[in-house]
């Protein structure tokens, strides 16, 4: 009898789909709102269901990617990818240091943030898998109208930049089972750039109207939400290879067995 | 005397070029330290590196784009045909599709044929998603697929030097060559040596 509950229980976590202790899984949303408004996006966006890493990444998962893939360690890495202050907070390439095992990994460029997505077999989120992911509280998936969910988040941005970061997942979980969309760091997504915010060019007028292709002005849909649309703009005046003190970033992936 | 080194400098320089090439030691400031594969108009398969010793001029489109990629094309050649014959052969032009779904060998090749690119100073190449975002970032392109399949971008001329490292990049679009751009394209050529 005992086997037998064994034999079932051992089936149900081998099987396709069972739930990993670091990713949850995200139903979607077949029509999510954006704070942001492209012309093509008035009717919301479709997310499809995937899975996000409960947590950012941390310096010591950070120390264990470098050690096996030496060619993203402070000091080798190419100066195309990563500018001269990646890692740099760091005691050594192999030594992180003051920066405790626990804290969030920052001061990484985008393209380290997605080599390490890459060599976990996932990738970075995209801007509306992050946004539609941090929309929900303790209690709801979309917490985005209620004014004290707001005021929460922005509270964060008055906190002065130099006291240390907490460890990941040192803040309660939301809905999904996910920590620290807000309140520790920024994170770096795919498409950071396609977020055509940064000194709109169309808006300038003659010739440098010519740099823009086809459709697709943004605006603010919801000019309330500060909290995001300030990540949107930190995210948009970011080169690739670009570092902050505040920067890291956490890993998604699509749903095993979905279509693309 | 003055010829003669600068064809020994030249050589020389051409040498240290092959080994560092053979050596993987291309510059780290290179773009060409991306090793993502690419397929050009004709089918074939190349990395950039395969691209070391001759200035590029780079650029991102895609096919079925009726607006801005024809200027981005145009501007190429209008970068071409402000420079001498001799010049010309020694620059090549590298235009990346940003649409890997629907540009295959055969769209790019018909924007070859129609534009009249001599394919061997261009080149029309595709890769997958997730190198043309990284191609896109290194050359600082922006671009956003829309929902109708069409793609809202910033457009760049970007000059590159013969190890593929960054050397000026234009936004001005249509109408005449930027002369500022067309200076830098032939210094890089001088910098080639001859």
């Amino acid at each position: 009898m005992n086997g037998l509950l064994a034999l079932v229980l051992t089936a149900a976590l081998a099987a396709p789909g069972a739930a990993e202790p670091g990713w949850a899984k995200l139903p979607g949303n077949p029509a999510f709102r954006s704070v942001l408004a492209y012309e093509d996006t008035r009717d919301g966006v479709r997310v499809r269901p995937f899975e996000l890493m409960r947590t950012p990444v941390s310096n010591g998962d950070f120390l264990a990617f470098v050690k096996a893939h030496p060619q993203w360690q402070r000091g080798r890495v190419a100066a195309v990818f990563a500018e001269s202050r990646y890692l740099q907070h760091w005691a050594g390439a192999l030594d992180p240091g003051a920066a405790s095992a626990q804290q969030p990994v920052v001061q990484v460029s985008w393209f380290a943030a997605q080599a390490y997505c890459e060599a976990q077999g996932a990738r970075l989120p995209s801007w509306i898998e992050w946004e539609y992911a941090a929309a929900a509280d303790e209690t709801r998936e979309d917490a985005r109208q209620d004014p004290a969910w707001r005021e929460r988040i922005l509270r964060w941005y008055a906190n002065p930049s130099s006291r240390p970061l907490a460890d990941v997942g040192s803040q309660p979980a939301d809905v999904h089972g996910i920590h620290d969309l807000h309140g520790l760091i920024w994170e770096w997504v795919d498409d950071a750039g396609s977020l055509l915010m940064s000194a709109d060019n169309r808006d300038q007028g003659g010739a440098d109207k010519l740099q823009f292709c086809g459709a697709g002005a943004l605006s603010a849909a919801d000019r309330e939400n500060y909290a995001v649309l300030m990540r949107t703009a930190m995210l948009s005046a970011l080169q690739a290879q670009d570092v902050t003190a505040n920067l890291g970033f956490r890993c998604a992936r699509d749903l095993a067995g979905a279509t693309p | 005397m003055t010829f003669f080194r600068n064809t020994l400098s030249a050589l020389l320089g051409g040498l240290l070029l092959a080994t560092a090439a053979a050596a993987g030691g291309l510059p780290g400031d290179s773009v060409y330290q991306l090793t993502a594969g690419f397929t050009d108009q004709d089918g074939h398969d190349f990395h950039l590196a395969d691209r070391v010793g001759k200035p590029q001029v780079v650029s991102l489109f895609y096919t079925s784009c009726r607006y801005v990629c024809p200027l981005i094309i145009d501007s190429a050649k209008a970068v071409e045909r402000s420079l001498e014959p001799a010049q010309r052969d020694r620059v090549a032009f590298l235009i990346v599709s940003m649409d890997p779904a629907r540009d295959d060998p055969a769209a790019l090749r018909g924007i070859v044929d129609k534009r009249s690119l001599d394919t061997r100073r261009w080149t029309l190449a595709r890769t997958d998603k997730a190198a043309v975002r990284q191609l896109a970032a290194l050359l600082d392109v922006r671009y956003r697929e829309l929902a109708d399949g069409e793609f809202n971008h910033t457009s760049a001329l970007v000059l590159l030097d013969a190890q593929g490292r960054r050397l000026a990049r234009t936004e001005r679009l249509g109408g005449a060559a930027d002369a500022e751009f067309v200076d830098a394209v032939k210094a890089a050529l001088n910098a080639a040596g001859d």
